[in-house]
């Protein structure tokens, strides 16, 4: 029985990792540019369709596709913040959460228009399948594992470039401050599209590991946004390393959940959130 | 002054006075047909209303307005089907729960930012989904109908009974128009408007923002909540997805209010009457609708931010309705005293 609990625990921990990989990109943007991208969830979900025409047409190994599709995403960020989203940031935040609204609901349904509503996956092969024993009749995918570690690192490498790097010093000045930073002689029109392109290279990687984790139809963005949003207020806005912690107590809580019932499973997860912000509006690791 | 921008005000301002006379006798003037078209046009009116008084003025975008539809559909069938009360009572005892349903949402949600805010809403209403699947007394996950009971109760024939439901929808509508009308004429709408125009300046005069958000917040529920009971009169049917359901609730509502013009008056009207036009030639497109919608609504957004109402507003010289206090001559600076 305690190994039962024991394997529950460790797989939301593991899937903290996945969740923190959805939220680390959102984050990001919410830090710097003060507004939520509302389809974070819809631009990773069609970044696994575009994972499954490589890997299915052209026949590529997921992760060589991953790493095709990373300076793409990149590019496609940039020039959606430096084309459409820049011309909408100002001193009210409505008309971006409209235009991405607007985005989202475009996405979902040209997904379904181009792929139907059947659900897809990606094969893992191998990578897939391997377990790792720890004994006491504990397993857990290898999998899992290294989508836990990508996170880890993927954190760690976001913080050293915001806080290690000359262009991450000018992000945040941009961030903290865009009338001075712009004064000085910064660019926050091009720095604003550097961080959306930043935010997107993350959901590059939170895709390739997403699509071979889990099923993925048209409709599965929203779901992907609250996950990521609920991980991001919870860990403290704008914190990185606690995008971490606010993914492992989300996936803690809807594997304890899914335990009791599969409806729970995502219920318990909402709870949580709503307990975290209630006592703890700042989140667990506030940056400010 | 120019003639031609004065003439086309006042013919607008006929027009609004038919429709209203022709709506307010609908059911003997149109088919039965048309009644249903504009029972639905009426609920999805007071959504809209609702949704551009909180987006558009109060700073409150709400991403979750679908909950209180679903938590008023639920409660009307709790009321009206489990307890037997009289179905008629039973609308306004649904807005009841929506508000007591509003007021811990509020107190969660309103520690988030705007743009936080509005994701916020939506996992509240996502939570509320998933647990009205759990009622197993309203059929659970998979939903239940009506009874035939309380469907005869609003009239035993079907003209009475399109007629009987249909003038709850324009009620609903025209106490949703006038309390907006009154609210924003209020010392409370002043400085709403005030917020929606320049949100430091307003708090430099000292507007009490506070107080107007959750007034509009508390206030806007009750009517989705009606709104929600009125709805499942027409579908006769609550389920999970079909009660709650984001796209019909919220995401076309948004799309309808950014499209006829957000912080505006006439703005929710003038979308939701493009969206019925629209629905009569969009409809067989399936998700082409949505993703030709949410294109026009960005490119609406890109040109003019309020909307089309926005856009012919420039060639007026007032509103439609007139909402904006005017400053009288007789108290301006350097007028003489009459």
């Amino acid at each position: 029985m305690a190994s039962l609990w024991i394997n529950q625990l460790l797989q939301g921990i593991l899937l903290g990792g996945l969740y923190a990989l959805f939220a680390t990109g959102l984050s990001l943007a919410a830090g710097v540019m003060r507004f939520i991208n509302i389809a974070h969830g819809d631009f990773i979900v069609l970044t696994c369709y575009v994972l499954l025409v490589l890997t299915t047409t052209l026949g590529l190994n997921p992760v060589v596709a991953t790493l095709i599709v990373l300076p793409a995403a990149f590019l496609f960020g940039f020039g959606l913040q430096r084309f459409l989203l820049q011309r909408v940031v100002g001193e009210n935040v409505l008309l971006v959460i409209l235009v991405t609204f607007g985005l989202s609901i475009i996405i979902e349904n040209g997904l379904l228009e181009g792929f139907g509503a059947d659900p897809q996956k990606i094969s893992g092969g191998w990578l897939e399948t391997a377990t790792v024993a720890l004994g006491a009749g504990v397993n857990v995918g290898l999998f899992q594992v290294l989508t836990f570690i990508a996170a880890v690192l993927l954190v760690a490498a976001l913080d050293l470039l915001l806080y290690r790097t000359g262009i991450g010093a000018k992000i945040r000045a941009v961030s903290d401050d865009v009338a001075a930073a712009d004064l000085i002689g910064l660019s926050s029109v091009r720095l604003y599209a550097i961080a959306m392109g930043i935010s997107f290279v993350t959901i590059g990687i939170a895709a390739g590991f997403m699509s071979i984790w889990t099923n993925f139809d048209p409709a599965s963005g929203p779901t992907r946004l609250l996950i990521a949003f609920e991980v991001v207020v919870m860990g403290g806005l704008g914190s990185l390393w606690g995008s971490l912690a606010g993914g492992i107590v989300l996936g803690v809580a809807q594997s304890i959940g899914g335990q009791f019932d599969i409806a729970w499973q995502t219920m318990a997860g909402h709870i949580v959130f709503l307990i975290v912000l209630a006592l703890r509006p700042q989140g667990l690791f506030p940056k400010y | 002054m120019n003639s031609m921008p004065k003439l086309i005000l006042t013919g607008a301002r006929v027009a609004f006075a038919a429709a209203i006379v022709a709506t307010a006798a609908a059911p003997f003037l149109f088919s039965a047909n048309h009644v249903v078209l504009l029972t639905e046009f009426m609920s999805m009116l007071v959504l809209a209303i609702m949704w551009n008084l909180l987006a558009g003025y109060a700073d409150i975008v709400t991403v979750g307005q679908h909950a209180y539809v679903g938590v008023g559909a639920y409660a009307f069938f709790g009321f009206a089907a489990l307890w037997g009360l009289n179905p008629y009572l039973s609308i306004p005892l649904a807005g009841g729960v929506a508000l007591v349903i509003a007021v811990p949402t509020m107190l969660l949600v309103f520690r988030l930012r705007t743009a936080y805010l509005a994701i916020g809403t939506w996992v509240i209403a996502e939570l509320l989904m998933l647990a009205a699947g759990k009622l197993s007394a309203w059929g659970g996950g998979s939903g239940t109908s009506v009874p035939i009971s309380i469907v005869l109760s609003f009239g035993r024939v079907r003209a009475d009974r399109l007629a009987a439901i249909y003038w709850l929808a324009f009620g609903l509508t025209a106490v949703a128009m006038l309390a907006t009308y009154f609210l924003l004429r209020s010392r409370i709408g002043v400085g709403l408007t005030a917020m929606r125009d320049n949100e430091e300046g307003a708090a430099a005069i000292g507007v009490n923002i506070t107080h107007a958000r959750i007034l509009c917040f508390l206030g806007t529920a009750p009517f989705l909540g009606m709104a929600g009971a009125i709805i499942t009169l027409q579908k006769l049917r609550v389920a999970p997805p079909a009660s709650f359901s984001i796209i019909d609730w919220t995401v076309f509502i948004i799309f309808n209010v950014v499209i006829g013009g957000i912080g505006s008056f006439e703005g929710p009207i003038i979308g939701t009457i493009i969206y019925f036009v629209l629905r009569q030639y969009l409809s067989g497109l399936g998700a082409w609708n949505l993703i030709l919608l949410g294109s026009f609504s960005i490119v609406v957004i890109l040109i003019e931010k309020r909307g089309l109402w926005g856009l012919v507003r420039r060639l007026l010289s007032d509103d439609l309705i007139p909402i904006a206090h005017k400053p009288s001559a007789k108290f301006a600076p350097g007028a003489k005293a009459e």
